[in-house]
């Protein structure tokens, strides 16, 4: 065998393996992706930039929710490496079962992204954390505010914030696990304008996880723009008195300035702090909420549908004047044999009967109201009659959903035509068969904002803005436009006027139901008071106001659950509200109401 | 006095270049690997960009000075040579320091050198020398042992500073006996146990012996021009392979049958040949059977014979995490089920424990290197990322990156037009080197070119192949671009003493 052919042999060796080599080096950096993804995952970290969510003010600049820092610990499964579990727990002052558990979470959720490990870090282990960090690759810290109100009030309105839950983060692509979103309230409302919008921070770390420049010199960076700050319509130092006037009661209170529909305050009581649906103390202090049997959580004034009793005489009076069929002065006899009534000298005039809040004297404004002898049959002319009327009721805003900006409001319900053909058969009811209407009872369901919107239209002589707690949003002009929109109530305003008349004579007048909503001389009070039927339990006590008579400044509604006659409790309590909003203090000569009711 | 003219006059210049070319191509790379921006002086001698030029700088005058000298102090000192460095391998045991757990540096001041590079060109002048002697011929018994003798006497002394990488190089001479003589079965047979080896370890002995016998009939029947065999090995071979990857190499049903099917074909058409012509298949079968249970012995030797921590130790080797990561779980049940004697439990624990140790090296040394090493060059792309643009390796994700993983920065940075130009340049130097030796005039001279082209090549195949996953992970630096004075020394003069025996080699009878 001739040797000399041997070289080619060992040639081929070479340009085989040379090839092999350029195969192998194709497929690794030009077919194969992976180790693109994995060398950007190496050195690319991505830092999100959050930004503070905006602050919230009332309506005379008191801050009623700010910031405060946070710590998150992240972690990044792919990038850690084995870890000194002790000495890390140690660190967290966690258990090693915990730093299991919390591994195999974020494992679980991606190998590559990061996810939270530990949430809300105190600022004083962030400082220990932060120093022994280096030692933990794939490890690091983000900060992120939570949500503080020193005022420790209006809860419900000012409303919470959560983690995102999953199939928000599926509908709206802006939020990621682990993400803070508005749940209830404003924080709600407002969450697209509150939140600000999240920058991203790109930055190329090294082997041990330190920082070496910007990726791409910054140039796929966003900057976090802060959340907008929202000015409200609350005036926190009321809303901080009704809370206190409404202490051990159940029930709410709602104040609006009639001529921009603005609230003034709302309560909804009981209620809690605020500052415990925060953060990491959510966990606990959910439960306890959700669990008591007050339900504090619930917000009374938009979601408690409540009988509206007697005020409701004020839209019975209104409707019957408008369609002509009472005039100022018709005068019906307290005959109680069809529904009861106190004693009292028969009403003379509309003001009257509503002074003095006769219940047979609605009986019959009402049952002119549906029957009216348009046809021969009483059944078809009640029938009439009723689609007419809830229509002009629904136009005081009852019966629907008053969009006002908070969450879960409800629309309360007016009964019409179909609902009673329903219940009880077409033809087969009349007038007789729904008189409860009359005086506010029966199928009539109002939410305290309903009630308070009543009296903010009649102080406006007919006409109201949607309640809204929105006063000015910063960099951004105006307020919505369905909270500028006039809604018109169709009724002639020398008939609003005959029932203001009715309503300074409950409060002034000898024989008026609400003498105890006086402020005083220079501030005059037009009120209702309502006493809702109560079958389960003492009946509920409502009023509705506003002052001054003339140039309205304050319309208030409030319904406190089992506590007998309007004029007892709910009256004062509007009155005090009132003369807190009106003058900032509270008389001397009033000084006792409020203790009786504190 | 001869003239630079003269000196020059036949030196091959397409070395040179290639030499020129691939020095220059490290000492960019390395200034990019290390690069850091209080030094950004390419020069700046404090780091190991100015130093790597100092030593390049140091590396051309040697090779002028090679140049300058004649051959004949070659050829007339390769023994002397020789034995001044086995002294210097023997000092260095008694008066080394250690780096990095091998005791393989002389230290004078700063300044260290490594005499084990040193000991190539003097193993390959020493064995260049002995085979040049009259009537020596590889067939004899008493060539080959003192060949591997003249290697082996080099790389045992290094073994013993615990350079297991440098000692392998020394492997590389079977090329060279090969050129001279040595039967190339020896050769043949080197590679294919140690495939077999690898192979049998990763797929199991079943899937190995169906490969093994199927590659054997295939390969039978070529040499055999037995055209319609061939077309149908071919095609069930295809769709064999094609089985074998499309079920994530996991053995099943239809994998079994195929291979069922496949061995009996071989079989039938092994005996059906053998009817015909009886005394040259005998061999055949022969290795078949031995093939078989070499196969068989390697399975049984790493599960009875081995214990726990060097079945680990070959498994982390491979590369194999995930098997790793599902012994463990297995050992795991086994312990936990019931009715377990407590030594057996014992014995598990302690297996478990040394598995996990072996994960635990596999994802933060070596394997968390090679893939980091992958990484970076695979994030290369077509193009790479651009000059001082690397991430991978300028943050530190590569380890040794300025020296043992080069490589890894100019792929990333290159990417792979940068690989394929280098691997390129590489084959050239190393076919230019045959060439160089073929046209030797004594068997001196090619001799020493065959030991040239065989050492360089297996730094090319083991350093390369290490970082691209191809090979395990040996410490040993890729020629002429690797940081360090020592090696790019060696490297040189082992070059240029080559350069020197071709550009006389008109004037050489012998
Ligand atoms: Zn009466």
């Amino acid at each position: 065998m001739n040797l000399s052919s041997r070289k080619f042999i060992v040639g081929i060796i070479f340009l085989v393996i040379g090839l092999i080599f350029i195969i192998r080096l194709f497929n690794v950096q030009v077919l194969n992706e992976k180790y693109k993804l994995d060398s950007e995952s190496n050195v690319v970290r991505k830092i999100v930039q959050y930004p503070a969510r905006g602050l919230i003010y009332d309506r005379n600049g008191e801050l009623l929710v700010y910031n405060e820092a946070a710590y998150d610990l992240m972690v990044i499964p792919k990038q850690v490496k084995e870890v000194d579990t002790n000495a890390f727990c140690k660190l967290l002052e966690i258990e090693k079962e915990e730093f299991r558990e919390k591994f195999k979470k974020a494992k679980d959720y991606s190998r590559y992204k990061p996810s939270t490990f530990l949430k809300e870090i105190s600022s004083i282990s962030y400082a220990n954390i932060q120093e022994q960090l280096f030692k933990y690759p794939g490890f690091y810290v983000q900060t992120r505010t939570l949500r503080k109100y020193p005022r420790n009030s209006a809860a419900h309105i000012l409303g919470y914030i959560g983690e995102v839950n999953q199939s928000t983060i599926e509908s709206k692509p802006y939020y990621r696990s682990g993400d803070y979103i508005g749940k209830s309230g404003l924080e709600y409302s407002y969450e697209e304008l509150l939140r600000g919008t999240r920058g991203v921070e790109r930055i190329l770390v090294d082997v041990h996880n330190r920082k070496k420049g910007s990726y791409k010199g910054g140039a796929e960076d966003t900057m976090a723009v802060t959340g907008t700050i929202l000015y409200t319509t609350l005036d926190i130092v009321l809303q901080e008195y009704g809370e206190l006037l409404m202490k051990n009661k159940k029930g709410s209170i709602v104040a609006i300035e009639p001529k921009t529909g603005e609230i003034l305050s709302l309560i909804s009581a009981p209620n809690y702090d605020p500052n415990m649906l925060v953060g990491r103390a959510v966990k606990k202090n959910y439960p306890i909420l959700s669990k008591d049997t007050l339900n504090p959580l619930f917000n009374r004034a938009l979601m408690a549908k409540y009988p509206p009793g007697s005020i409701f005489k004020t839209v019975q009076a209104m409707i019957g004047l408008q369609a002509g069929v009472i005039s100022e002065n018709t005068s019906f006899a307290c005959n109680k044999s069809y529904v009861g009534c106190h004693n009292h000298p028969s009403a003379g005039s509309v003001a009257a009967s509503v002074k003095m809040s006769c219940n047979p004297y609605y009986y019959n404004v009402f049952r002119r109201i549906l029957q009216q002898k348009r046809v021969k049959s009483i059944f078809k002319d009640s029938e009439l009659g009723l689609a007419i009327w809830s229509k002009q009721v629904k136009k005081f805003g009852f019966g629907q959903r008053l969009e006002t900006d908070l969450p879960s409001i409800k629309s309360g319900y007016v009964p019409d035509v179909p609902f009673y053909n329903k219940w009880y058969g077409e033809g087969r009811w009349a007038f007789s068969t729904i008189y409860s209407l009359s005086i506010g009872q029966g199928e009539l369901g109002v939410i305290p904002l309903q009630m308070a919107n009543l009296s903010a239209t009649i102080a406006n002589r007919g006409y109201y803005y949607v309640p809204h707690f929105v006063k000015t949003i910063d960099k951004v002009d105006g307020i919505p436009e369905k909270f500028k929109e006039k809604h018109s109530i169709d009724i002639d305003r020398k008939y609003i006027d005959i029932v203001i008349d009715g309503m300074y004579g409950v409060v002034y007048e000898p024989g008026g139901t609400a003498r105890r909503a006086r402020i005083h001389d220079s501030i005059v009070v037009c009120g209702k008071t309502g006493t809702a039927q109560n079958p389960h339990g003492e009946d509920h006590s409502v009023f509705i106001a506003f002052a001054p008579k003339d140039n309205p400044q304050i319309a208030i509604a409030v319904y406190v659950e089992n506590a007998g006659g309007g004029g007892r409790w709910a009256a004062p309590i509007a009155s005090l509200m009132m003369e807190k909003y009106l003058t900032d203090s509270i008389a001397t000569r009033n000084k006792p109401k409020e203790k009786i009711i504190v | 006095m001869r003239n630079y003219k003269s000196i020059f006059a036949n030196v091959d210049w397409v070395i040179i270049i290639l030499y020129l070319l691939l020095v220059f191509i490290g000492w960019i790379n390395i200034y990019a690997a290390v690069y850091n921006e209080e030094h950004h002086s390419i020069f700046d001698i404090s780091q190991r960009y100015g130093k790597q030029l100092l030593w390049i700088v140091l590396a051309l005058i040697l090779a002028f000075i090679i140049l300058l000298m004649e051959s004949q102090f070659f050829t007339s000192f390769a023994f002397p040579i020789y034995g001044v460095v086995i002294f210097s391998l023997l000092a260095v045991l008694l008066f080394g320091v250690k780096i990095n757990g091998a005791t393989s540096w002389f230290q004078i001041g700063s300044f260290k050198i490594q005499p084990s590079e040193f000991a190539k060109f003097a193993t390959v002048l020493a064995l260049s020398k002995y085979l040049s002697i009259l009537n020596i011929n590889m067939k004899d018994i008493k060539t080959k042992l003192m060949a591997v003798l003249i290697i082996g006497l080099p790389a045992a002394l290094i073994l013993l500073q615990n350079d297991t990488g440098s000692t392998l190089v020394y492997a590389a001479f079977i090329f060279v006996l090969y050129r001279e003589g040595l039967s190339g079965n020896i050769l043949l047979f080197g590679i294919l146990a140690i495939l077999v080896f690898v192979l049998t370890l990763i797929f199991g002995p079943i899937n190995i012996i169906i490969i093994a016998s199927f590659s054997f009939i295939l390969f039978y029947t070529i040499i055999k021009y037995n055209l319609k065999a061939t077309v149908i090995s071919l095609a069930v071979f295809s769709i064999f392979t094609y089985l074998f990857y499309s079920y994530d190499m996991k053995p099943n049903v239809i994998y079994y049958g195929i291979g069922g099917a496949l061995l009996l074909l071989s079989i039938y058409l092994f005996v059906k040949k053998e009817m015909k012509d009886k005394s040259t298949h005998f061999l055949g079968v022969l290795i078949f059977v031995v093939t078989c249970f070499f196969i068989f012995s390697i399975d049984f030797t790493f599960n009875k014979v081995l214990k726990e921590h060097q079945r680990t130790r070959i498994t982390v080797l491979l590369g194999e995490e995930d098997k790793l990561v599902e012994q463990i779980e297995k050992l795991k049940i086994e312990r936990d089920a019931e009715g377990i004697s407590k030594e057996d439990k014992q014995q598990l624990r302690d297996d478990i424990g040394a598995k996990k140790y072996s994960l635990r090296e596999l994802r933060q040394g070596n394997g968390w290197n090679i893939k980091q090493s992958l990484i970076a060059i695979g994030s290369g792309g077509v193009t790479g990322k651009g000059f001082l643009e690397g991430t991978q390796t300028k943050f530190n994700f590569v380890p040794e990156q300025s020296t043992d993983f080069i490589f890894c920065t100019i792929g990333e940075e290159w990417g792979f037009m940068g690989t394929f130009v280098l691997v390129s340049i590489y084959i050239a130097l190393f076919l230019r080197i045959l060439f160089i030796a073929e046209r030797q005039r004594s068997i001196f001279s090619r001799v020493y070119g065959y030991g040239v082209a065989a050492i360089l090549f297996f730094h090319f195949l083991i350093n390369i192949g290490m970082t691209i996953g191809l090979a395990p992970v040996i410490g040993i630096p890729l020629p002429f671009i690797s940081y360090g004075g020592s090696s790019l020394w060696s490297f040189t003069i082992l070059l240029f003493i080559l350069v020197k025996l071709d550009s006389e080699r008109l004037l050489v009878l012998r």
